[in-house]
């Protein structure tokens, strides 16, 4: 097909690499190809672009290096390839090689019901799984066009656990990126705050991760009793713990030297480049789709959207330890406000009957069956649903044919996007900034393959 | 999707302008692609935040307005206006036959990687895309997983380097 063909058989010959897919060396490329490489690339200039490519000035063969980092690199997250080219400790030029976690979750989502696939894309962002869940909820609930009778109380819950899950995914970018920059008691630290809001998790949907909690018509089940205090507990804890973030990293010089300053990205580059959530504010462009797109009940609450002025990894870690803060503002808010009532719709279509109803009605028991065993028709259309992700804008796209699973679903992951940004962040670094510069963008692995 | 069809039909630059649950949807031929999304950059919809494409190989007799003919593949591109906080997105017919359309990696460089993805799982090229190589399959993968032909759980499961 193209003509790069014949370079794949002799490297699947050689039987270690993945041919097309890599970094190809410069003698390959056209100048004008490893300028579009360089440039990867941008909304800029043909004359800007050109000074660009010349500011290594094409340093010849000889003296750079291609290597690889990843897919087993600790530092790399999960199965994320990076292939550099290195002039001594300088990245020229990086390439992200991805799909080896592709497991084929969306051809998965064709053959799930509506009812079965939170199931499905709660695994791809394993460490926001209820965003993921709620994104497709609120897709399917716009096809079905029930998207405005959901139960107070069910929009209230799925506003409070997916701020602690951003919490949660937050702490945990503290603890990685603690112990990519070198601060390796940080991760302990992360993950000790972040098992005890999974703890919370784990009492209301019975798992830590990947919760199927967050539902077409509502939430599984009700909160707990208790809840308020597990809430409290979590938010008592966490100011202090956040302060000792702040005199181990925030404040300390080593760290700021690795941070500041690295993995510079414009806001240009970014807006070009599609990237959103922390990437996208550290340019200081201030857009959170939870206050300039309001969805659920966010136009309710007060909060700030944190942003940075300098696009550098500091920024970006700087952002969401306070973006952490900020939903704890929010939590706050939520606790005043969350109603009683009904937790999930009461529409008999896509709810089930409650357990109790099937021990003495056959029709109940039918109901339940069929909802489970066959799912809810959606009627045909298509529609694209976009919340705020801990990692951006995580989007569902589903195009329904009228049947009970989704003709196509489609999931538009923030770090699929964001990992096009790290050839830019990384140009003209140093190898040992490439971690920082990774860590800086925070991409889960199971969301970028999918 | 009854709702789009409307008594005067909307246009926005000469296509004709949708709704599918009160989101805007436009559709686009495939001639005039380029040349509409240029005016959309003009328009203020500075960020492209996702393509994909849909193939209705067993649904083709889906709802659409008048005036657009279905074919098989389908490209779904999610276009945000950070400025105005507006979405649109733009659909636009590919047939079996000639699966191909030009690349928008120069008006939204951040496509790239998506567009690789479509290519990867559905087949359709991209002209003027500066790597069109398979992204999330191995890269000597046969077939394109998302095709509603693609035998699902019925191949043999591919192993890259072993003998065939």
């Amino acid at each position: 097909m193209t003509p790069r063909e014949s370079d794949a058989v002799i490297s699947a010959a050689a039987g270690t690499n993945e041919g097309n897919q890599e970094l190809r060396s410069r003698s390959e490329l056209t100048a004008k190809e490893v300028m579009r490489e360089v440039g990867a690339v941008l909304r800029m200039s043909e004359a800007d672009a050109a000074l660009l490519a010349e500011v290594e000035a094409d340093p010849g063969e000889d003296q750079t290096m291609i290597i690889n980092m990843g897919p087993q690199h600790p530092s790399t997250h999960g199965v994320l390839r990076l292939m550099l080219e290195l002039k001594g400790e300088t990245v020229l030029r990086c390439k992200p090689i991805i799909g080896y976690l592709h497991t084929g979750m969306e051809k998965t989502g064709e053959s799930l019901t509506f009812m079965q696939g939170g199931t499905n894309v709660t695994r791809m962002d394993y460490l926001s799984p209820l965003n993921s869940e709620l994104v497709f909820s609120m897709a399917t609930e716009k096809l079905l066009g029930i998207d405005g009778d959901i139960p107070e109380r069910a929009v209230w819950i799925r506003m409070l656990l997916s701020e602690l899950n951003r919490m949660s995914s937050h702490l945990l970018f503290m603890a990685t990126n603690g112990m990519d920059i070198g601060a390796v008691s940080m991760m302990l630290y992360g993950w000790r705050e972040r098992e005890i809001v999974l703890r919370f998790f784990q009492k209301v949907t019975g798992l830590r991760m990947n919760h199927n909690f967050i539902r077409p018509g509502g939430v599984a089940a009700d909160l707990p009793a208790g809840w308020r205090d597990d809430v409290m507990s979590i938010l008592d804890m966490l100011p202090d713990r956040l302060g000792e973030y702040d005199v181990l990293m925030t404040n300390q010089p080593i760290w700021r030297e690795r941070l500041q300053g690295v993995g510079v990205i414009t806001q240009a580059e970014a807006i070009a480049l599609g990237a959103t959530g922390p990437i996208l504010r550290s340019t200081g462009l201030a857009w959170d789709l939870r206050r300039d797109m309001p969805y659920m009940h966010y136009d309710q609450l007060e909060f700030d959207v944190i942003v940075g002025s300098y696009g550098d990894a500091f920024d970006r870690y700087a952002i969401r330890l306070n973006e952490i803060r900020e939903s704890m503002r929010i939590v706050r808010q939520i606790l005043d406000r969350v109603p009683s009532g009904d937790y999930r719709i009461q529409d008999k279509k896509v709810t089930p009957p409650p357990r109790a109803r099937i021990d003495e009605s056959m029709e109940a028991l039918i109901h339940h069956f069929k909802i489970f065993t066959e799912g809810f028709k959606v009627p045909e259309g298509e529609v694209y649903v976009a919340i705020e992700s801990p990692r951006g804008e995580v989007g569902c796209y589903i195009a329904s044919d009228g049947s009970p699973t989704p003709y196509r679903m489609h999931v538009r992951a923030p770090s699929f996007v964001n990992v096009q940004a790290l050839p830019h962040m990384m140009r003209g670094g140093l190898v040992a900034d490439a971690v920082a510069v990774i860590s800086s963008v925070d991409p889960v692995l199971g969301e970028v393959d999918r | 999707m009854s709702s789009e069809v409307t008594t005067t039909p909307a246009t926005l630059h000469g296509c004709l302008l949708g709704e599918s649950r009160g989101q805007s949807v436009l559709f686009v031929p495939r001639q005039s692609y380029i040349a509409t999304m240029k005016k959309l950059v003009d328009d203020g919809y500075e960020m492209c935040v996702d393509l994909t494409a849909v193939d209705f190989l067993t649904h083709n007799a889906r709802n659409l307005p008048e005036g657009v003919a279905p074919e098989r593949f389908e490209v779904v591109v999610n276009l945000l206006s950070l400025s105005k906080r507006e979405r649109l997105r733009v659909r636009v017919q590919i047939s079996e036959s000639d699966p191909r359309i030009d690349s928008l990696f120069d008006l939204y460089p951040g496509t790239e990687a998506m567009e690789r993805e479509v290519f990867d799982m559905f087949g359709i090229s991209f002209t003027g895309h500066p790597d069109l190589t398979r992204i999330l399959m191995p890269e000597d993968w046969q077939g394109h997983p998302l095709r509603k032909d693609y035998a699902q759980g019925r191949i043999p499961v591919q192993f890259k380097g072993a003998a065939s």
